[in-house]
Formats: C-alpha cells, sequence, structure tokens
C-alpha cells in the first residue's frame, strides 16, 4: 500500500508541479521525465538484473533514429514513427543481447560497449541520411498529433510526463511479478536462481530486451519532443550518462532514476552558474555520494529510514 | 551561468552628479562630449541581455577561449560607444559543453530564466542544430557564429540567423576555381568522416569539376582517430594537390603525420586553416608546409595592406600581428573564425537600432530588422571586410582568404570577391510566420 501511496504521489507532484514551477524549471522537468525514462530503462537492466551494460546509448539512439529516419525520409506520421522506434530498440536490444549475453562481468561491459560503438560509428557512416554528428531537426510542422502541437510547451510537458509514468508504473509492476523477483533473483545469486529451476538466460534476455525497449522509447520521444536528432546522443558519454543517474539515484529502486536524472541535471545547472570549473564541482558532489551514499539517494533513504521503499 | 558585466562602464552614476555639481561649466563640457551624454542616457536603462553560448569545454573549448574574449572586447567597445538605444549591453555567458542537448538546455535557460533579448555565440553545427528547434519555440532570435549551411539550407527557423560569418559552402565554392587555376587539376581530399567533412567533400568536389579539375580520391577520416599514417598510402600517385580539412584535438598530429609521409617530395598542399587553428605555425614538425596554401576567414597574421579596422580589431581583443594573444606569444587564437562573434554582435546592435527594440516584445522586429539589411561595409565593425547579407537564407557572405606560407607565417595570395561566394539561395524565411 505504501508502494502504491508512494508512486501515485510521485506522479501526482510532477503533474501539478507543471502548474507552480517557473517556466524555466517547466522545460527542464520535461526533459527530465523523458530522459528519467531511459535511466529507468537502464535501471530495470543493472539495478534489478545485476548487468552492467555501457553500450545503452545504443538503444537510445536506435528508438531515436528509428522515429526520426522515417518521419524525415519516408514522411511517416509520429504515431507510427514512434512504434517503428520502439520495434527498431527491441530488434536491436534483442540482438545484442542474444550475442552479449554470451559473456559475464567485465566482458559483458566491453562487448556492449564496443556494439554502442559499432552503432555510433554506422550513424556516422550512413551520414548522408543520418547527417552524422550534425544530426537534423524535425520540424515543428511535423510535431503534430491530432492537432496537438508538441512543441507546446504544455503538451511536451504532458507528454512527457504520459511517457514517464508509463515506464515508471509499469517497473513497479514488473518488479512485483514473479518475472521481476526472477531478476533480482538472478542479480543477488544467479547459480542459485538457475539451481531453482529458472531460465536465467532467458531472463536476462529478455531483461535487455525490455530495457532497450524503454530506452529507446525514451530517443524516440527526446526526438518527437525537442525536434532533433544527431549522432551525439550515440557516444559513449550517453552510455555513462544513464550509469551516473541510477547510481546517484538508488540503483535498484523505482524513483531512483528519477531522483538521479534530476540531481545530475540541476548539478550542472546550478554548478555552471558558480563556476567555469562547474565539471570539477560535479566530480566532487559524485565522489563525495559515493563515499557517504554508495547506494545513492533513495538507496540511502530506504537503508536508513523507510526500508519499504520500492 | 556567469554573469559578466563588460560594460566596463569608467563613469558611475556618482561620479557623473560629482561631475555635475561642479559647476556650469563642467555640465556644458560634459554634454559636449558624445560618449558621456549618451551614458547618462544608459545610467537610466535596464540592460540588454545577450546570452552567450559558449563552448567552454568538450571538443569545441579552443575556439570557445577566443570566442569568448572576442566577444567581450566587442561587447566593451559597444558600451564605450553608449551601448544599445543608449542601454548597456551585458552578456550572460554559459558553457554548453559543445554538447546538442546541453546547448538547447542553454537556450533555454537564456529564454526563460535569464530573461535575455536574444542568444548568440555557437559555434560547432551539431550545438547550433540541437538548439535551434527551441529558439525557434521560445522565439528568441539566435544569432549563431557556426559557419555551418544548416542556416541557409533551410533546415532552421526564422530565429536562427546567422550574419556574421560566412558558411562552409560559399567558402568551399570559392576555393575550387583558386586551386583548379593556380595549384593542379588532380585533387585528393582528406576529411574528416562527419558532416562538416562531407560538406568539404560534397560542395568542393562540384566546384572542382565545375572549374575543370578532377577529384581522384576521397579519404575520409573517422572522428575517433588518432594516428593518420594508414590512410596516407591511399593518395594516389598522380595526384597533383592534395586537399586537407581536420578538426579536434588530433589536427596537429595529422598535419605532422602528413609532413612525415611526404618528406622532401610532396604534391601541392592546399588545408583549411581549421586544420591549424589555434595551432603555431611554427611548432616543430610543421617545416613541410613551407610554400602550401591554406583558406583563412580572416588572415592570422597582420598583413603589408592591412586596415586600420584590423588594426583596431586585433588591438581590442589583444592579437598581436602573428595572430596570438598578447600576452602570451604561445597562445594562439582562432583568428580565421572569432571575428564571427565581434560582427554578429555589431549587426545585433545595428538590427535592434534600426528595429527601435525595447524588450524581448520587439523581437519579430529585430528580426525583420536584420532581414533587411543587404551591404555591410568594412568598417571597425565589420573588420574581417565588406559582406552582403541575404534576408531570405539568414546568410551573410563575405571575401574568402588564401594564404602561403611564407618564411614560417600566412601570407595573402589570394582574396576572392563576394560573388565567388553566391550560391542559388536554398531557402526562404521570411516566408515563415513569427
Amino acid at each position: 500500500m505504501k508502494q502504491h501511496n508512494l508512486h501515485g504521489s510521485v506522479l501526482a507532484v510532477l503533474f501539478l508541479a507543471f502548474f507552480v514551477m517557473p517556466e524555466y524549471h517547466d522545460g527542464v522537468f520535461a526533459r527530465i521525465m523523458v530522459l528519467a525514462v531511459y535511466a529507468v530503462g537502464y535501471n530495470l537492466l543493472f539495478g534489478y538484473t545485476g548487468l552492467l551494460s555501457l553500450g545503452h546509448a545504443l538503444f537510445f539512439a536506435t528508438g531515436m533514429y528509428g522515429l526520426a529516419l522515417p518521419m524525415q525520409h519516408l514522411d511517416m506520421g509520429p504515431v507510427p514513427a514512434f512504434l517503428t522506434g520502439l520495434a527498431a530498440a527491441a530488434m536491436m536490444s534483442l540482438a545484442v543481447g542474444f550475442l552479449a549475453l554470451r559473456t559475464t562481468g567485465v566482458a559483458f561491459m566491453i562487448v556492449t560497449l564496443m556494439f554502442a560503438q559499432a552503432g555510433f560509428l554506422t550513424i556516422l557512416y550512413f551520414g548522408e541520411y543520418t547527417r552524422g554528428d550534425e544530426g537534423f531537426v524535425i520540424q515543428q510542422a511535423d510535431r503534430m498529433i491530432a492537432g496537438l502541437d508538441f512543441s507546446d510547451p504544455t503538451t511536451r510537458y504532458f507528454a512527457a510526463f504520459c511517457i514517464f509514468a508509463a515506464a515508471f508504473l509499469f517497473i513497479a509492476w514488473l518488479m512485483r511479478t514473479s518475472f521481476g523477483k526472477c531478476l533480482v533473483a538472478i542479480r543477488e545469486n544467479e547459480d542459485r536462481a538457475r539451481m531453482l529451476g529458472y531460465d536465467v538466460q532467458l531472463h536476462k534476455l529478455l531483461s535487455i530486451t525490455l530495457s532497450g525497449v524503454i530506452s529507446g522509447a525514451s530517443g524516440a520521444a527526446y526526438a518527437f519532443l525537442f525536434g532533433y536528432a544527431g549522432a551525439t546522443f550515440a557516444s559513449v558519454q550517453y552510455s555513462i550518462l544513464p550509469l551516473l543517474w541510477v547510481l546517484l539515484g538508488g540503483a535498484g529502486t523505482t524513483i531512483g532514476p528519477l531522483i538521479g536524472t534530476a540531481f545530475a541535471f540541476y548539478l550542472v545547472d546550478f554548478s555552471s552558474e558558480i563556476t567555469d570549473a562547474h565539471l570539477l564541482v560535479v566530480g566532487a558532489a559524485i565522489v563525495l555520494l559515493t563515499l557517504f551514499a554508495p547506494q545513492g539517494l533513495a538507496g540511502e533513504l530506504r537503508r536508513r529510514l523507510f526500508a519499504w521503499l520500492p | 551561468m556567469r554573469r559578466q558585466d563588460s560594460s566596463a562602464n569608467p563613469v558611475t552614476r556618482r561620479r557623473l552628479l560629482k561631475t555635475l555639481g561642479a559647476g556650469t561649466g563642467a555640465i556644458v563640457a560634459g554634454s559636449t562630449i558624445p560618449g558621456l551624454f549618451r551614458y547618462a542616457q544608459a545610467q537610466s536603462s535596464e540592460p540588454i541581455k545577450i546570452g552567450f553560448q559558449v563552448h567552454r569545454t568538450g571538443i569545441g573549448a579552443a575556439y570557445g577561449r577566443w570566442y569568448d574574449r572576442t566577444t567581450q572586447a566587442a561587447v566593451k567597445r559597444i558600451n564605450d560607444a553608449g551601448g544599445i538605444n543608449g542601454r548597456p549591453v551585458e552578456i550572460i555567458a554559459e558553457d554548453d559543453g559543445t554538447d546538442p542537448k546541453r546547448g538547447a538546455e542553454v537556450v533555454e535557460k537564456f529564454a526563460t530564466q535569464s530573461n535575455c533579448d536574444v542568444a548568440f555565440g555557437t559555434l560547432f553545427s551539431h550545438v547550433v542544430i540541437g538548439s535551434a528547434p527551441r529558439a525557434g519555440e521560445l522565439k528568441i532570435p539566435y544569432f549563431v557564429v557556426s559557419e555551418g549551411h544548416h542556416v541557409a539550407s533551410g533546415m532552421l527557423n526564422r530565429y536562427t540567423l546567422q550574419p556574421g560569418i560566412t558558411d562552409v559552402k560559399s567558402q568551399v565554392e570559392a576555393m575550387g576555381p583558386f586551386v583548379a587555376a593556380n595549384l593542379g587539376k588532380k585533387v585528393a581530399m582528406i576529411f574528416p568522416d562527419f558532416a562538416f567533412g562531407h560538406d568539404h567533400r560534397d560542395y568542393f568536389t562540384a566546384a572542382f569539376e565545375k572549374s575543370g579539375g578532377q577529384v581522384n580520391a576521397h579519404i575520409a577520416i573517422p572522428p575517433t582517430e588518432t594516428s593518420f599514417t594508414k590512410y596516407f598510402p591511399k593518395i594516389p600517385q598522380d595526384t597533383e594537390v592534395l586537399y586537407h580539412v581536420m578538426v579536434g584535438p588530433a589536427v596537429l598530429t595529422f598535419v605532422k603525420e602528413l609532413g612525415e609521409f611526404f618528406g622532401s617530395s610532396r604534391p601541392e598542399l592546399f588545408g583549411f586553416i581549421d586544420s591549424l587553428e589555434a595551432v603555431d605555425i611554427s611548432s616543430p614538425g610543421l617545416e613541410f608546409l613551407e610554400g602550401t596554401y591554406f583558406w583563412e576567414g580572416n588572415p592570422r597574421y597582420a598583413q603589408d595592406n592591412q586596415t586600420s579596422h584590423d588594426m583596431n580589431y586585433r588591438q581590442a581583443v589583444g592579437v598581436d600581428a602573428n595572430g596570438a594573444s598578447v600576452s602570451d606569444a604561445k597562445d594562439v587564437s582562432t583568428y580565421a573564425h572569432m571575428f564571427g562573434c565581434w560582427e554578429t554582435l555589431n549587426i545585433i546592435k545595428a538590427g535592434m537600432e534600426a528595429a527601435g527594440y525595447q524588450g524581448p516584445q520587439d523581437r519579430a522586429k529585430l528580426i525583420e530588422a536584420v532581414e533587411a539589411m543587404t551591404e555591410l561595409p568594412l568598417s571597425d565593425d565589420h573588420p574581417q571586410g565588406a559582406k552582403i547579407f541575404n534576408g531570405k537564407t539568414h546568410q551573410v557572405f563575405g571575401h574568402q582568404y588564401i594564404t602561403r606560407v611564407t618564411e614560417g607565417k600566412l601570407v595573402l595570395a589570394h582574396t576572392t570577391s563576394i560573388e565567388d561566394t553566391f550560391y542559388p539561395d536554398e531557402a526562404d524565411y521570411t516566408s515563415q510566420p513569427f
């Protein structure tokens, strides 16, 4: 019950925040919610299944280009393009998972990193269509569904809210199912889960696929809501970011990805107002957090105050 | 974001009042000095806030440092002359990390938190393209200093303009006839394998072949590459001219390895100075560049025919006759590009004054005023040279400079006409509603 209340409260706060926050923070939170979906996807694989991927930018970018390329070159509408983005991310994560899950531990990290780098270079290679590193704009006129203009701040905010709510509630539900519990069992002790008769490899493959689809949904939503697709989002940096957000927020918690994404954004935003050396401030904050709250913000809350925190 | 009050106002309100209280003679004297009088007006007005999206970190940091210095110098000059419409200019600078996501966030911050009147200063194309949609949605004029063809191509929106620096398409197309007529007819091109390099590949090839030349090899180098030796054997034996352009942290390695590869026998070399921007041309290992040619947006070394405008501009920014900082001869400027900041700020000033700009409600008027500009004569406002602004495509066109390395310096060999840089319009932003 407490968990339901928490999830409902988080969504209620996000819904109502739009009406009380200044305009700047409305725009910021629209972006944070979209990127938090990426972190939610990453958290499923890393936080709940215990697989550390360094290549999730590939899935994010697959969703992004899965939406943007058909819109740009085939004049596809946003809804089928979004579904294309999800399907592309599903196929990509299934294929990568099928191959990468033949490895474990550090090798898994390296293999996922290499796949992501191959994806990044592929986007550059097909620059004629993708415009490579420069990327391209999805025009405002194309960002309409049923008369709703998704470049409008209100529409964008609530679209981001809906996507975040869907991912957030899906994960909250999934982790209460036997499938979700099995993922946690794999994270805690893979051999024991296998001994108990679970098909560990299949569960991992499904986890990476779901994680990829959620990450891809975030990428597709980013391109559609903010009107831009570019290869930067497939670079190594964007594979590291969701790891950072999840670690800061609390791996294996439902609210951790949102907290981590918001915390990381405002850390950069505030520190860059104070000093040119804002990356130093960000680095110091991360080191301190790692030292004194190794389980992340939500993880620390669960450890110290709210043991029921999902 | 840091506020950088560049008004550099030597006359404070208190000091001015003291001056006025000193006697009628002083008042008369004060009011006859135009600058002082204009400042008295400025004191009663809110500053014009210009959001400066600066590459302080990331791949564009070397450019960002000099874009920043040029911007501060230009704003100081504008403020010393009375500001814009009698109001001082305040720069609100924020690092975008040379990242398109952060770039868009910074533009949002300028528009909705810092209440900037305009946003300005972005160089790297992917940051411009990632940020421009947000500028259009937030209806904040976005003056970019990027060189990219993205503005003139029609990809962006009515709120995005590039009035202070020419685009890569016009630059490259103007080089084709010179190379064909003076250096050779068979060219091999080496370029970075991303959009900027592809623009060079496509536009130069077309212009060069139109001039009767032939490109016999396109050698694309992946952007992650740190060693280039393995690419050089791909240069065909019969190459007469090697066209090179490279950007990023490995440019010096690229040029040095090029020298090591060719040794004493090399084809003619024609490069874009981007390959050596912010790099000392007399660095060890670059001796082989003697006698080679470079495109420069603005000649780094003060030339024999240096104008008083270039002299004043150098002095204001703090650049010596060799294109380095006056305080550190090893700190070489990005001279070929950074004039764009200076000239863009003067366009913003001229546009705001023509539009009678009072505040954000006049942003559309400002854009219309800039769109109405055509000829921009050589002056202290435009020290790089005369220019022609195309209001439809939001892109400026201007002279391009070709220099030759002579005794370790870049010496002017050819100046293109503005007309050499023209190409047919690809967009008409004026048809878009505000």
